[in-house]
């Protein structure tokens, strides 16, 4: 079991947890050529070692959160949440 | 090598089994290959096979950093079938199945495939519509072999499966693929192996690839842990570890992304399953057959995160195990005996690539998910013959890296592009 230090609830189990994805990605303008959201949909990464993903706690706080996490090891390097703005208008570490 | 026959195996046990020679040889790796495959699982050695057999190339080597069948060849539930609805996919995986029900015969080495029947079971009037829309498109365009039972139908062949009033998820009646089954994977990789080796093919085991020298848009050769070798093409066969090697060639970014799913098998048990049962609904999802050992083999979801570490992580077997007594409630008592996790390639769109690279002679076979084991005949030909001939054949003319550039998705399941969720 992976434990996630979730900012909101502190540490849970991972299966609290769904995972969503590659992290790093960001996408482009709704007028962006068609290649920057092929590439943005379709391509990935898929680092071997450190990456950064989103997970939503789902079966607690239901934010999404940026974990900083080995692919090799699954050792969390980092946490934190997803929407920054939305983290400091509850009133929680960011 | 001594060729299998009944008289050989006679004679051999009338002389004391003294007579067997090696089934491969175990060579040094030479300088310099015409076509050099790395990764030695089932993809990689079928590939070095038909490439011999079919197009004549024998200075060929098959590089595996660790012993052949290591890998996903020996993690898999080697279950067979060609139930498949998308243009291309179809082709591939009934051509596919036709070269399975052969290989024994044609490799000289019996790979215990067992047509067996693949039972997917239905829960919903919503699924039989949709399974029955799916089989109709089979036997439409060419594989008739698809048929759709009712629930007596399916009480009278698998008398066991849970039909009780109380089940979570009732059974209405299932789809059915009699022409599929189960292998024996192991024989499997060793089958290509031995005829790969037969016809020329240089099997380098513990060797594991450093680092991929190019030079102005070609691959010129390989660093290995043996030393350096040059490749007049290069295949890439090593499915989990895809975008690894892709970096290592210079490039990045792949439609890919690496997932390990699980697999379990039981203590031996008496005869129980004579056929390949599947239970998928919403977010549950799992298979089970029985092998001739006795065990029973199954599995379910991925792990749900992105990892490269083969080892499974616990939740899930919950999960497979809480299906399991849903589907198979005779199961509770029996005791597990191992479970294992390999790396996959999942991607985008829940379907494979034998593609063209951007490098001129770099040829990338990836992206199988779950189903790598019952393409390895087709895989193994189309791979060889993009390779030998530098065009993709036309069955394989949509299973190329910029299919998503087209506009194209090959997504059996609908499910869109998201790597994790094409199970």
């Amino acid at each position: 079991m992976i434990r996630i230090p979730c900012p909101f609830c502190g540490t849970r189990d991972h299966s609290e947890f769904a995972y969503g994805g590659d992290g790093s990605i960001t996408y482009p303008s709704l007028d962006a050529p068609m290649q920057d959201w092929h590439d943005a949909v379709f391509q990935r990464e898929n680092i071997c070692g450190v990456q950064v993903e989103t997970w939503q706690h789902v079966n607690g706080c239901r934010m999404w959160i940026l974990v900083e996490r080995d692919t090799m090891t699954h050792e969390i390097h980092s946490v934190r949440p997803a929407h920054a703005g939305m983290a400091k208008a509850l009133g929680a570490a960011s | 090598m001594t060729r299998f026959s009944a008289w050989n195996i006679f004679w051999q046990g009338m002389s004391g089994q003294k007579g067997w020679t090696r089934q491969w040889r175990d060579p040094e790796p030479k300088p310099h290959y015409d076509v050099v495959i790395i990764g030695g699982g089932l993809h990689g050695l079928a590939t070095a096979y038909y490439l011999s057999k079919n197009h004549g190339i024998r200075n060929v080597a098959v590089l595996e950093k660790g012993w052949i069948g290591g890998g996903n060849a020996g993690r898999n539930t080697t279950i067979v079938r060609s139930n498949y609805t998308q243009p291309g996919n179809r082709e591939f995986y009934e051509h596919s199945l036709k070269l399975w029900e052969q290989l024994s015969h044609d490799l000289n080495y019996n790979v215990m495939f067992s047509q067996r029947s693949h039972i997917a079971l239905l829960h919903s009037p919503g699924a039989v519509d949709a399974a029955s829309r799916n089989y109709n498109t089979m036997r439409l365009t060419g594989n008739a072999d698809a048929e759709i039972w009712s629930l007596g139908q399916l009480k009278e062949t698998v008398p066991h499966l849970n039909y009780g009033g109380d089940a979570r998820f009732p059974i209405m009646g299932a789809a059915v693929h009699k022409r599929a089954g189960t292998a024996r994977h192991d024989a499997v990789v060793w089958g290509y192996a031995r005829s790969a080796d037969q016809l020329g093919v240089d099997i380098i085991q513990n060797c594991e690839v450093t680092g991929i020298l190019c030079d102005g848009g070609r691959v010129t050769g390989l660093e290995t842990s043996r030393g350096k070798i040059s490749a007049g093409k290069l295949g890439l066969a090593v499915a989990g570890n895809t975008s690894r090697l892709w970096n290592m060639a210079g490039m990045s970014h792949l439609p890919i992304e690496s997932h390990k799913l699980q697999a379990f098998v039981s203590e031996p048990l008496k005869p129980l399953l004579d056929q390949v049962v599947v239970f998928g609904m919403g977010g549950a999802h799992f298979y089970i057959s029985q092998s001739d050992k006795g065990g029973m083999v199954f599995g379910g979801d991925l792990d749900w995160y992105k990892s490269y570490a083969q080892k499974g992580n616990l939740p899930i077997v919950q999960d497979v195990a809480e299906a399991a007594m849903s589907v198979l409630p005779c199961l509770g008592r029996v005791r597990l005996l191992r479970h294992w996790s390999g790396v996959v390639d999942m991607s985008m769109d829940g379907t494979h690539f034998i593609s063209k690279t951007p490098l001129d002679n770099l040829y990338l076979n990836a992206g199988w998910n779950y189903g790598g084991f019952k393409a390895t005949p087709a895989a193994g030909t189309y791979f060889a013959d993009l390779i030998a001939n530098d065009r993709p054949h036309k069955v394989i003319a949509n299973h190329d890296l910029k299919r998503f550039e087209r506009g194209i998705q090959l997504d059996e399941r609908g499910a869109g592009p998201d790597p994790k969720l094409h199970g």
